[in-house]
């Protein structure tokens, strides 16, 4: 039984597994990337890089918002059909009522965050389930989607609008922009505010939260309000992509979303998450769709191999942070 | 070689040479474990010592990096407890990690369930449990779920589920560290009828009186390496200390007394599920001594108190104005703190950092900018770390990562912090190491000069004799009898006769 250290790639088991735990999702990403590279050399270009950015910006604002909710022990499953919601506000307020595009964007923004409070007070007030809440709004939002466009697609033909998914800064399109900038902010809200830490207290261990002093009803209330807002702004840029207002686009966007959160190492324990995994898990996903439409494989195949690497990830996960508990 | 043989079978289990580490932390360093049978054998050492650390690789929670474990004189070698439990030993672990949903019978059962075929056997498995529990005289049924039991009462119950599955050897990892003075009783009750039927104990406490008491043998250790073995007959209190520690602990209750000042807190009237009608007051520099038996209601009133359980009536005054806590937070805010005996479920979150756990209560209270101040923090936490005489490779680690006493050491870090004007404290040094445990009392005294108002419950009577000002007695929900300093020196007043008023005496 007695059993000497072995070694792995010259480092000790333990080390390695650490280093393992702690950025092997980085390691996988990196292995996927050479993968693909050497299978279809035009995957490295700048400018291929570039384009995945802006398709997975979208996702990244809804992952952002989901890691919140999965780390206080919830979900979020409305964020699909909030996309819907704030695409069809859009398209009725600019295209129809002709309003501007700012007010409308506010306003869109506006109407999705306050549906995410709905969701956090439901939750937290109530102390509902997150997944029944937000799979009952989910149904509610919508369905008001459909009323708001009269079921009918909305094109927006406004040109100023449809910059905002187009626009460059140098190389850098408009949305790789809003991206950095929710990364930073995300960061900082999770690691550097007392917000923060509530939302890992919360999801760690809601009880000794409490008997800490930390607010349940406001820690959650403001985390499905803000996976709400960033929804709002994933439905922005959505819509400013396709340039036009439907009640039935974001369907399954939640899976993704979770996808990512799970690859980057947040647990549905709650408690534990870190905004660069999730964002390497956003790459993660962006790669399997973009490394596999330059492969020329059949979509088909990519949701199938979504799931492997979920599980594979999760797995080897598991395998190197085995806790004796 | 007839020799050898005989010196074999004397020992129901051997370590020899066990080493473990955890990344950068060696936990054991080539220790040896010799346990006869029908032996109680005691394990002492400071805390993160190694011992649980032992246990865990006995039981094959951990597995060793290095060392050969020989149970029954056969070589041994277990992927996990329920292995363990096959080869005949069980442990109790320091950590109680019930599941709120399942019942007693449930939790007893669980992993060696009685069946039918495929079929659970509930009538004859609850039948069975109950029989066992009459036998420990346990206030519950069968079926209650686990949920509904006090801290004391899952301790008791997982300790009848250890001795109920005729294992030949038994870890009992400070199974008394929430129990009190009967319900501790009534465990060496059960520890002797074991010994007499030639089960084997390892028995691990941080205090000393138990040890003394109940064991055979005694094996220390200290920071991870083996000290030595004694027999309990001839060795003293002093030597086994010097042995842990490697140095003397002069004062166990190093109690100075301090100015005491005005009323700061005061209760009237006070009323809730288990308790009634409690009045109390306690002033500037004052520890107020709490004591009864578990479930007299001692910590259910200070639950009340601090906002974590609904009180029916009562009120409550702070410096002569009246306040009303209805959550935890309120509490905080005007300077009421408590810690929880029951650091698992109310007192961590095991898997954030040391750090984030200290500083928790106090983020509204120290922290007004938008963003962390890191650096602040960062001080106050090893500050505390260092009066706590914490263990622990960095303030950045998680918790659940800390040996039990170390945890403790957190939770009352993350209080003391906030640096409040009625400490409550329950259980304090619940799992602590006698060394820890006398710089925790000169704390209270250090921090009751400052004028704190401490309140303290412990089931540990010579600590709330040593350091009380003044001692409450419970008795089944309410107060009976009030004990002072200078009675208890004078000698007016004991262990007996504080231990008569809790059971309802006068
Ligand atoms: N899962 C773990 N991961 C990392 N370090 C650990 C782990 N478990 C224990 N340790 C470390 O190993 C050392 C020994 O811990 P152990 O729990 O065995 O101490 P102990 O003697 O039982 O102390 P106590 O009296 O406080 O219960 C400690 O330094 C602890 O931090
Ligand atoms: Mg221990």
């Amino acid at each position: 039984m007695a059993k000497k250290e072995e070694k792995v790639l010259g480092m000790d088991r333990e080390k390695f597994r650490m280093f393992m735990g702690k950025y092997g999702i980085g390691v996988i990403l990196l292995i996927m990337m050479v993968f693909i590279s050497i299978m279809e050399p035009a995957f490295r270009s700048g400018s291929n890089m570039v384009n995945v950015a802006t398709q997975v910006s979208i996702n990244a604002m809804i992952a952002y918002g989901m890691c919140l909710a999965i780390t206080t022990e919830g979900i979020d499953l409305s964020v699909g059909a909030q996309l819907a919601l704030v695409s069809c506000i859009l398209g009725q307020l600019i295209s129809n009522k002709g309003w501007g595009i700012i007010p409308a964007i506010v306003v869109a923004i506006l109407v999705s965050t306050a549906w995410g409070t709905i969701n956090g007070f439901l939750i937290s007030k109530f102390n509902m389930f997150p997944f029944v809440v937000t799979l009952s709004t989910q149904l509610i939002i919508r369905g008001l989607a459909q009323v708001v466009s009269g079921g009918q697609a909305i094109p927006i033909t406004d040109a100023t609008f449809k910059q905002i998914y187009s626009a460059k800064l140098g190389p850098i399109p408009f949305p790789i922009l809003v991206l950095i900038l929710a990364t930073i902010l995300m960061y900082l809200v999770l690691h550097w505010t007392k917000f923060g830490r509530y939302v890992f207290a919360v999801g760690d261990n809601m009880q000794a939260a409490i008997a800490s002093g930390v607010s349940i009803i406001k820690t959650k209330t403001a985390t499905y309000a803000i996976s709400g807002f960033l929804a709002g702004v994933a439905g922005v840029i959505f819509t400013a992509k396709t340039a036009s207002a439907q009640s039935n686009i974001g369907v399954g966007y939640e899976t993704d979303a979770v996808a990512a959160c799970v690859l980057g190492g947040t647990s549905f324990a709650g408690g534990v998450t870190t905004v660069p995994g999730v964002l390497m898990g956003i790459f993660i996903i962006g790669f399997i769709y973009n490394g596999m439409n330059l492969i020329g494989i059949d979509s088909y195949y990519q949701s199938m191999t979504k799931g492997a690497v979920i599980i594979g990830a999760v797995l080897l996960d598991m395998v190197m942070n085995k806790k004796n508990s | 070689m007839a020799e050898e043989m005989k010196k074999k079978e004397e020992y129901v289990l051997e370590c020899h040479g066990i080493s473990k580490a955890f990344g950068g932390t060696q936990a054991l360093k080539d220790v040896e474990l010799l346990v006869r049978a029908g032996e109680v054998h005691a394990l002492l050492g400071e805390n993160g010592a190694g011992k649980s650390t032992l246990m865990k690789c006995i039981i094959g929670l951990h597995q060793q990096d290095e060392g050969t474990i020989q149970f029954e004189g056969k070589p041994y070698a277990v992927k996990g407890p329920v292995e363990a439990l096959n080869a005949g030993i069980s442990m109790i672990h320091q950590e109680l990690n019930p599941e709120p949903h399942l019942s007693i019978a449930e939790t007893i059962f669980l992993k060696r369930e009685d069946t039918r075929g495929i079929l659970l056997n509930k009538k004859a498995q609850n039948e069975r449990a109950e029989e066992i529990l009459r036998k420990f005289d346990f206030p519950h049924s069968a079926k209650t779920l686990m949920k509904e039991l006090t801290l004391a009462q899952m301790q008791m119950v997982e300790i009848i589920k250890a001795v109920s599955c005729n294992a030949r050897l038994i870890i009992m990892d400070e199974p008394t560290s929430s129990l009190d003075s009967e319900e501790t009783e009534h465990l060496f009750r059960t520890i002797r009828d074991l010994k007499a039927k030639g089960v084997a104990i390892i028995y691990i406490s941080h205090r000393m009186e138990e040890i003394f008491q109940i064991c055979d043998h005694v094996s220390v250790f200290r920071d991870g390496t083996y000290v030595g073995e004694r027999s309990m007959e001839g060795v003293t209190r002093d030597e086994l200390i010097s042995m842990m520690v490697g140095r003397k602990v002069e004062n166990v209750f190093p109690k100075t007394d301090c100015e005491i000042g005005d009323v700061v807190f005061k209760v009237e009237g006070l009323t809730g599920k288990g308790f009634e009608n409690i009045s109390f007051e306690v002033r500037k520099g004052e520890i107020l001594g709490i004591s009864g038996l578990v479930g007299s209601g001692r910590s259910e009133t200070m639950r009340g108190i601090f906002g974590m359980d609904p009180i029916t009536g009562g009120k409550l005054y702070l410096e002569g104005k009246e306040i009303k806590i209805k959550k935890p937070s309120q509490a905080i805010k005007q300077g009421i703190c408590m810690v929880n005996e029951d650091r698992k479920n109310f007192g961590l979150a095991l898997h954030r950092s040391i750090r984030e756990n200290m500083a928790l209560p106090t983020l509204p209270l120290k922290q007004k900018a938008p963003l962390l101040n890191k650096k602040q923090e960062e001080k106050d936490c090893l500050d505390m770390g260092k009066l706590l005489t914490l263990k622990a490779a960095s303030i950045e680690h998680e918790a659940f990562s800390l040996s039990g006493g170390n945890q403790q050491k957190v939770v009352l870090a993350k209080w003391l912090l906030a640096n409040p004007k009625v400490l409550i404290l329950d259980e304090p040094t619940r799992g602590v190491d006698v060394g820890a445990k006398s710089e925790i009392h000169s704390l209270m005294c250090q921090f009751a000069a400052k004028g704190m108002a401490v309140i303290m419950i412990s089931s540990e009577l010579p600590e709330v004799m040593g350091m009380s000002d003044r001692i409450l007695i419970y008795h089944e929900g309410k107060i009976n009898g009030e004990v002072k300093r200078e009675e208890i020196l004078s000698g007016d007043e004991d262990q007996e006769s504080i231990l008569r008023r809790a059971f309802g005496g006068k």
